[in-house]
């Protein structure tokens, strides 16, 4: 039986990923297997984190195909692209979340303040402190909203006494923009609060560790509009402290929060660009079609 | 990237846009056919002609209204993005050209009522004789730019943008030979005045058309030509991505 033109394809660009993309190749370049490339510039000047080469198989389905790409320290980047695409896949690759999935497989190179994330030495649990997640469904832990937050900075040894730990919630509750609707009930569980307060909880907890990345996974997809706003107005303050990256189903809410959006294509990174080009003159075919709702 | 020709997965969409083009080519026919008569008026002496082409602006006014109304519903429902974005916001410009060019045609009507109303003399044919040539290059350019419009032809946008040039040239020979016509017999400033404000409308034609010309580049293109040299609008406009 002779072997497909994908399987030897999937073949070709293991062998080519294994021999190209050691995980200690400390300077990195851009790539492109297959005559394949990305539109747009996908460097940027002050990269927070860098990501090269990067595929994900999970078992013998290669989900993410060479993608490579900057983030920008201090920048909102948006993912987009239809169901499957790949942009959650790829955002969890970037605080190892994938390494949950058995059969979950990451090659190539992504690198956080360059250092490797996947050295086999990096310890996940400081990683995931240093680049945190918000999901799509709020899921705060079943205690009081104080312990909700109060309990990254406890495991992590973050704080000295309780004053300071009192301290470090209210101000994670603050930035969050929840600490008025929840400071008279911090001792009630998280669960009790509405789904757009669950979700800025949420936020809250991924903020009390002090991360210098935020992954947020459609963060407002189970929210109302009014919700919704409030959670975008939080990512344009958060940008000051904080790197993000927004993967999205609403294209509106990309532009909106966005400096910087990439579009996702069955695994393959089409087009990364400002926000403003990528909504008003895409370069790519695919790019065009899916923002303008021609797809399929 | 340039326009996808591929069909929305939302169908009415497909159709709210295409009904809306249609409306603007046929907002376009009607400006078209407006400058025609209005020129034909005065070259026939004809009053009755000119006062109707003054009454039919209000019909291109008022597809100028309904074709805003149908931009900002689109806007409203569909929230269009990347090419379609650039189509409506183009739209919904050259519409507002298109209308302008529609009150040149009736200030030219206007023109043809006072020169042709009154009981003196009509004016000689030297004064007018600049008229029917720049109105052909004035036609043509409208032509050539809702020719373009209809096929989305970046070329076709180019040679009308390039064509102003000329345009403005016949302008200036006209208001040079119009002035020492005065000079020479102040008894034809009247008419003269008269015959500026003709030519001077048929040139800014020409300007509206560049206008819309300069929209369709953008709509095609997403690169934004006003207010650069002619140099570099044909050079965006040409360059293959």
């Amino acid at each position: 039986m002779s072997t497909t033109a994908l399987e030897t394809k999937v073949a070709l660009d293991q062998a080519l990923n294994l021999d190209t993309a050691p995980r200690k190749q400390s300077s990195v370049e851009v790539t492109d297997y297959n005559n394949r490339q990305t539109v747009g510039k996908i460097t940027v000047d002050n990269p927070k984190m860098v990501c090269r080469g990067v595929n994900v198989y999970y078992g013998e389905k290669r989900a993410i195909k060479n993608v490579g790409l900057d983030i920008g320290a201090n920048e909102v980047i948006a993912f987009i692209g239809p169901s499957g695409c790949g942009k959650s896949t790829f955002l969890r690759c970037l605080n190892r979340m994938n390494d949950t999935i058995p059969i979950c497989r990451v090659t190539g190179q992504i690198q956080l303040d360059a250092d490797d994330i996947y050295d086999k030495d990096v310890d996940v649990v400081q990683l995931r402190a240093r680049v945190g997640m918000v999901f799509q469904k709020p899921n705060p832990f079943p205690k009081s909203i104080y312990e909700n937050v109060a309990y990254g900075p406890r495991i992590h040894g973050m704080v000295n006494n309780k004053a300071e730990l009192d301290d470090l919630v209210r101000e994670s509750l603050e930035r969050a923009g929840l600490i008025k609707e929840v400071e008279k009930r911090m001792n009630e569980p998280g669960t009790s609060l509405s789904g757009g307060q669950q979700q800025r909880l949420c936020i809250a907890r991924a903020i009390a560790v002090n991360p210098e990345v935020i992954l947020m996974d459609e963060p407002c997809s189970a929210l109302d509009p009014i919700a919704t706003a409030k959670i975008e107005e939080l990512i344009d303050e958060l940008r000051e402290n904080y790197t993000i990256i927004i993967v999205t189903h609403s294209m509106q809410q990309a532009a909106r929060v966005s400096q910087r959006t990439a579009y996702f294509h069955l695994g393959d990174l089409i087009e990364v660009g400002d926000t403003d080009q990528i909504f008003t003159n895409p370069r790519h075919k695919l790019t065009e079609d899916y923002i303008t709702g021609r797809f399929g | 990237m340039a326009i996808s020709q591929d069909a929305h997965t939302v169908k009415q969409f497909d159709v709210q846009l295409a009904n809306l083009r249609n409306l603007v080519l046929e907002m376009g026919g009607l400006v078209e056919e407006q400058i025609k008569r209005a020129i034909q008026a005065l070259d026939d002496e004809d009053i009755t002609a000119a006062r109707e082409v003054i009454s039919r602006d209000q019909i291109i006014n008022g597809l100028q209204v309904k074709a805003d109304e149908d931009c900002v519903s689109i806007i409203a429902l569909r929230q269009p993005l990347g090419s379609d974005l650039r189509l409506i916001m183009s739209l919904s410009k050259i519409v507002t050209d298109l209308e302008r060019i529609g009150d040149e045609a009736e200030k030219i009507a206007r023109m043809t009522v006072k020169i042709y109303e009154g009981i003196g003399s009509p004016p000689s044919a030297k004064l007018l004789r600049d008229v029917v040539p720049m109105a052909k290059l004035a036609q043509d350019m409208l032509h050539g730019c809702l020719d373009a419009l209809a096929r989305l032809d970046v070329e076709k946008a180019v040679e009308v943008a390039q064509g102003d040039d000329e345009l403005d040239q016949e302008f200036q020979s006209a208001l040079r030979r119009l002035i020492t016509y005065m000079m020479e017999d102040p008894r034809t400033i009247g008419h003269a005045i008269n015959v500026i404000f003709i030519v001077k409308a048929l040139e800014r034609i020409g300007d509206h058309s560049k206008n819309i010309a300069e929209y369709i580049i953008y709509l095609v293109k997403g690169k934004d030509v006003r207010h650069v040299s002619m140099d570099v609008l044909v050079q965006d406009a040409l360059k293959e991505e």
